[in-house]
């Protein structure tokens, strides 16, 4: 239940925050240097590594719960206690995931 | 566990539906999900693996072919996701006819805007005089 909400939230945002920000990247890196470093300044600023972290918990989530969609579709998983167990992992997963890449990305380099 | 008595098998609902596309809808999204799976993991691990996220090192990295064309791929996938899903969503909570077209379109404009806007700049980087 709380997964199944969980993977329309991050969907939704990965949708309207992820790919804006996608085309955004993509466009300061065509526009030029200036762009660039605007574009790095700010997600840099704390307010843009919040929004960062956000997405890429998103993205980790959303992958999990769609990998446990997809088994579902196939019949598949639907046991209360595996169904609850692949629940619980891809929230675990989840959060594991985006700890461990920013970990590198803030701490191993910039 | 097999599905139970109630589900309908998918060969039965494909080109049925008041639109007749509502089973493409469904086959649509979960296949683009399997394509996302591997393009959205292939642009993190990317990322992840350069050395420096400064401009020069990213130009670079997309001018190769095998980093153009799986971002092309991800661009045109992605949008194409993210309006299959979002109107997964309209449609389950905009009942009213007027409103779920009006939100459904406004959806349709802004996903195809985004994607092309996205292939521009990728083109530019790829393709142009960029620097």
């Amino acid at each position: 239940m709380v997964v199944s909400i969980l993977h329309r939230a991050t969907g939704l945002a990965l949708s309207i925050a992820g790919l804006a920000l996608l085309a955004w990247w993509l466009l300061a890196i065509a526009e030029g240097q200036d762009a660039y470093l605007r574009f790095a300044k700010l997600a840099g600023s704390p307010i843009g590594l919040i929004v960062l972290i956000g997405l890429s918990w998103s993205f980790f989530q959303h992958l999990l719960s769609g990998i446990r969609h997809l088994t579902m579709d196939t019949g598949a998983a639907f046991e209360l206690d595996t169904n609850k167990r692949f629940a619980i992992l891809t929230i675990v997963g989840s959060l594991v995931l985006t700890a461990a890449m920013w970990a590198y990305l803030l701490g191993g380099r910039s | 566990m097999s599905l139970g008595d109630s589900a309908t098998p998918l060969g039965k609902v494909r080109g049925l539906g008041s639109a007749r596309e509502g089973g493409e809808h469904w086959v649509t999204e979960r296949v683009t999900s399997i394509a996302l799976l591997l393009l959205g993991v292939w642009l993190v691990a990317s990322l992840l693996f350069l050395p420096k996220l400064d401009r020069q090192t990213i130009i670079e990295w997309l001018r190769a072919p095998s980093a153009a064309v799986p971002m092309a791929l991800l661009i045109v996938v992605g949008f194409r996701h993210a309006l299959d899903g979002m109107k997964v969503v309209v449609d389950d909570y905009v009942h009213e006819p007027g409103n779920n077209f009006a939100l459904n379109t406004l959806l349709l404009f802004l996903a195809v805007a985004g994607g092309a806007l996205s292939l521009y700049a990728l083109g530019m980087i790829v393709f142009g005089a960029v620097a």
